[in-house]
């Protein structure tokens, strides 16, 4: 019995590894998806003040750490018994659409664009944002780069730290906004509107104008039927920082629609030996083991699963595109992974329009910033939706509200089952007997995992061309110590 | 084998050292399982010097100075006094007993009360046995 | 110019991370250019498709330099810590966890077993009757299946291998990363080794903008959201606890900005044995009152003392772990 192991995954955030059992034939007998990594935030935040905890659980990620901080920081809210006031939640959706921007700019460019724009089984030194620069043109590049970092800049202007935002305090923020900062975020969020059309536009031209790869959408071995999860607003429009908690079935008709309280009876987890991340199932169903189908009590929860879930979006161009995709994909629900992908664009530019919309909002520079506090009921559950996923947190906590218990449910982990699957599915539709596994094959696999995960990636290497350069080296005063000149 | 407690005790110069030095001179018994380190004054103790101590093996550790209005610089002792009382919120929190961190004024004139403090303080340590801070140290895995 | 100087050898890896400090590398936005002009990066699994098996075939001392992120929680990031410090002519210890502990320290406050059976067997939404656990080692119908041993302590970079600089915070602020990074390019002499770099030597509240007198007297400290902050006076002259005085400046107070009291991701200022232990002095000499039963009662407010004063730092504190 021969075995392949990927160690470790690659392009994305976190560890992972991949084991592939091959069968005598040469064919996969099955193909194993393991976490190796855990921390146990569910532990250790025991004992810590809850106040504190929207800063101490944002480090459970440092790519989606706005993540963490909203649905902690309204947990903590739920602790006290109390609602922020309309300015400051405005303000914190503000900053969580310029977090959404930021972390699905990055994916597309840097992590799903390598192989589909460059290829799917492209040599491994082409598979970087630099393989698509060499397609796209070296503006684009250096347009991401200034749209992520004005995204960072609106996220420290709001929130302190630009990772690790601190923002949210119990009963509202810590911080609002002036005028002149509001102006200035107005401009900064047409831009990011631009940017998203522009780069649905690639997508459109790069990818779908490409018969393979739409071929590899619809008919790769990445296909999964599975319920979807996402949360939406009243009108069961997409929302990313607050609403009930929907999930359709494999034909798309709903099948529950809860709020944050609710969610013990709806989600449960499993646990494997063989992995150190838990498997969440839907708990009315049952946990069937790793199956796909109407029958099985797994789902997802990815930027796909959210629009199938949801009956549209909630601002009018991302809401056109939306229409197109299903469209174009045979209606909902989709099923296609790798059509997660263009499900993000659609997000980044449903983000960038509500960026635009809350920005124009005459209560963004309210005053009122905090909700006033009483006695502290101790306990509290927030739910938003991270880029990659439904997120949980829920809380108790004592009469001086510190932390007895943690419970949280991460956006990825929602995905644990599927990817497995995914990926035995992946492994099995290109690994055949007689057929040489090439570094790009096991690539191929790894991409089964990669649509789930917006995480980032990075130009890398040396760039293409002669670029002239002048490097200046300063000291804390900003003296020029040296200069380096090429070309 | 039977447990021999090693304690550690932060004397100021001005007041408890000489305390304790009376008691030697005066040939008062007590037990011998203190090691006395002279500072100039308790306002000197750091809770680094305690947690040292403790690592460095001592299963308990005193701390003495001149009574309240009497430190010879002022307000050292009260400085020590609220450090104290931070750091056995802090050490209890870990998980050692409160009870192995011990604060007494001792004057210069006491040396009858440093040795009954040395020798109740023995029996205490006693009873709550070794410190196993330095065994978890060493088991990092 | 171009080929007249070879590249630097450049490696970034995470062990028990959250993947903040990758992002630290990324924020260099349009310096990017500068810095892959200068050098090339050989392992960083986030951005790049290299893999252990690639690491371990690497000469000995081939990375120039490598940054290494993240606390060491487990059997793999171990041995990892102890390749790539083979491999590596200088290794980095980047950002708190690496440096400190981090927040992943603050698991030393429970043993192995209690966490993983809250983790596995506790938590409200597990069904679990079984109560399994993840396990080094497992035998699937199709062969072995392994993952790495949970370590009962989190430890740093350097209480696993020799370290040859500390670069602090959580994550570090890119500008200083730019700033270590360019010192090295250009060929300056380095500090000596087992220098913290790219940060300062002085304490936070030197770079602090908030207003400060030397009146510093508690007579009641207050949770953050029990007081109005005016968002120009200081933290603890408020009354409300802030790890500044204790804590390392470089970050450009960030939190601070964001109207948020420090927490000490930079670990402490130079020439300090026990990060936390000098704040509780600091603690202590502020609080405004004689009697022990009134220092007491102030000191109730303090209420979570571990936690606060070593919110970063636990695994390389003098207790490093809780022992009940």
């Amino acid at each position: 019995m021969k075995t392949i192991t990927i160690d470790p995954i690659t392009r994305l955030e976190g560890h992972g590894k991949i084991e592939i059992f091959l069968d005598e034939e040469g064919e996969v007998s099955n193909a194993y998806f393991q976490v190796p990594e855990l921390r146990g935030f569910e532990k250790f935040c025991e004992g810590r003040p809850v106040e504190e905890l929207p800063a101490i659980v944002a480090k459970i990620c440092g790519v989606c750490p706005g993540c963490h901080h909203m649905a902690s920081g309204k947990a903590v809210d739920a602790v006290f018994g109390v609602e922020p006031p309309p300015t400051a939640k405005k303000l914190r959706e503000l900053f969580y659409m310029a977090h959404f921007v930021h972390s699905h700019t990055a994916h597309f460019y840097a992590l799903a664009a390598p192989d589909f724009v460059v290829g799917p089984d492209a040599p491994a030194s082409k598979r970087n944002i630099l393989g698509v620069i060499e397609v796209v043109g070296k503006e684009v590049g250096t347009e991401v780069i200034k749209q992520r970092r004005i995204a960072q800049e609106i996220q420290a202007l709001l929130g302190g730290h630009q990772t690790f935002v601190v923002m949210n305090i119990p009963g509202g923020v810590r911080k609002g906004l002036t005028e002149m900062e509001r102006d200035d975020i107005v401009e900064k969020a047409k831009g990011f509107v631009d940017f998203a059309n522009f780069s649905l536009k690639i997508f459109n031209d790069v990818v779908l104008g490409n018969k393979k790869y739409v071929d590899l959408i619809l008919n790769g071995p990445y296909s999964m039927k599975l319920h979807s999860m996402g949360v939406v607003d009243a009108d069961n429009k997409v929302n990313f920082y607050d609403g009930k908690v929907r999930v359709v079935d494999t034909e798309g008709k709903e099948l529950y629609k809860y709020s944050p309280p609710e969610y013990l009876d709806y989600v449960a987890e499993h646990v494997e030996p063989w992995s150190y991340l838990k498997f969440p199932f839907l708990k009315k169903i049952g946990w069937k083991g790793l199956i796909d189908g109407q029958n099985s009590g797994l789902y997802h929860a990815t930027p796909l699963s959210r629009l199938n879930a949801a009956d549209g979006m909630a601002t009018p161009l991302a809401q056109k595109e939306y229409e197109r995709m299903y469209a174009t994909l045979g209606g909902k629900p989709v099923h296609a992974t790798l059509a997660m992908h263009w499900a993000r664009l659609i997000e980044l530019l449903y983000s960038a329009e509500r960026c635009l919309e809350l920005a124009t909002d005459p209560d963004i520079t309210g005053k009122e910033l905090r909700a006033a506090l009483g006695p502290i009921p101790g306990e509290g559950i927030g739910i938003v939706e991270a880029q990659r996923g439904t997120l949980t947190h829920h809380y108790w906590t004592d009469d001086r509200g510190l932390v007895t218990k943690v419970n949280i449910i991460v956006g990825t982990t929602n995905n644990n089952g599927a990817i497995c699957m995914s990926i035995k599915k992946a492994a099995q539709g290109l690994i055949k007997k007689g057929v040489d596994v090439t570094d790009g094959i096991l690539n191929m696999i790894e991409m089964a995992f990669r649509a789930y995960d917006p995480c980032f990636s990075c130009a890398t290497h040396s760039l293409p061309g002669q670029m002239s350069m002048v490097l200046e080296i300063r000291d804390a005063n900003g003296n020029l110590l040296k200069r380096v000149i090429r070309n | 084998m039977e447990f021999k407690p090693q304690i550690v005790a932060f004397l100021c110069k001005w007041c408890s050292y000489t305390g304790a030095d009376l008691a030697g001179t005066s040939r008062m018994q007590y037990k011998s399982n203190v090691r006395a380190i002279r500072v100039m004054c308790s306002g000197r103790i750091e809770p680094t010097f305690v947690l040292r101590a403790f690592q460095k093996g001592a299963d308990g550790v005193l701390i003495c100075g001149c009574h309240p209005g009497d430190c010879h610089y002022q307000e050292g002792n009260y400085r020590c006094l609220r450090r104290f009382l931070l750091l056995q919120k802090y050490i209890k929190q870990m998980g050692i007993e409160s009870e192995r961190l011990k604060l007494e004024w001792i004057s210069a004139s006491e040396g009858k009360q440093y040795a009954e403090l040395i020798n109740s303080f023995t029996e205490t340590i006693k009873s709550l046995g070794p410190c196993t801070i330095k065994e978890t140290m060493s088991v990092l895995t | 110019m171009e080929g007249s100087k070879p590249k630097l050898k450049l490696a970034v890896y995470w062990a028990s991370a959250c993947g903040g400090c990758c992002v630290s590398v990324l924020d260099v936005h349009e310096k990017l250019f500068d810095v892959v002009a200068a050098a090339d990066l050989v392992f960083w699994p986030i951005a790049l498709d290299i893999k252990y098996k690639d690491v371990e075939e690497m000469p000995d001392g081939h990375i120039d330099v490598t940054l290494f992120n993240g606390a060491v929680r487990n059997s793999e990031n171990e041995h990892m810590a102890k390749l790539l410090r083979k491999k590596s002519k200088i290794l980095v210890a980047y950002g708190s966890c690496a440096h400190l502990g981090g927040i992943p320290g603050l698991a030393n406050f429970s043993t192995k077993e209690d966490l993983l059976r809250r983790v596995f067997e506790e938590t409200e939404s597990v069904i679990n009757p079984e109560k399994t656990r993840p396990v080094p080692e497992y035998k699937v119908p199709e062969g072995t299946l392994n993952i790495p041993v949970f370590y009962n302590d989190v430890r740093s970079l350097a209480q696993t291998v020799d370290v040859d600089y500390f670069l602090p915070g959580c994550p570090p602020q890119t500008e200083r990363l730019l700033e270590v990074f360019m010192a090295i390019v250009s060929g300056a002499e380095l500090p000596p080794k087992g220098s913290v770099v790219g940060a300062d030597t002085k304490a936070q509240c030197d770079e602090c903008i908030r207003k400060k007198t030397e009146n510093k007297k508690i007579k009641k400290f207050y949770r953050p959201w029990e007081v109005e902050d005016d968002g120009v006076t200081c933290f603890l002259e408020q009354g409300v606890l802030c790890m500044g005085p204790a804590t390392r400046a470089g970050c450009g107070y960030r939190c601070i900005k964001g109207n948020a009291p420090c927490r000490g991701c930079y670990g402490p200022a130079a020439g300090v044995t026990d990060p936390g232990a000098k704040m509780m002095s600091t603690i202590a000499n502020i609080v405004d009152e004689k009697e022990p039963e009134e220092i007491k009662k102030v000191l109730e407010d303090v209420v979570d003392p571990a936690g606060f004063f070593y919110r970063f730092s636990l695994p390389v504190s003098i207790i490093r772990r809780n022992m009940s």
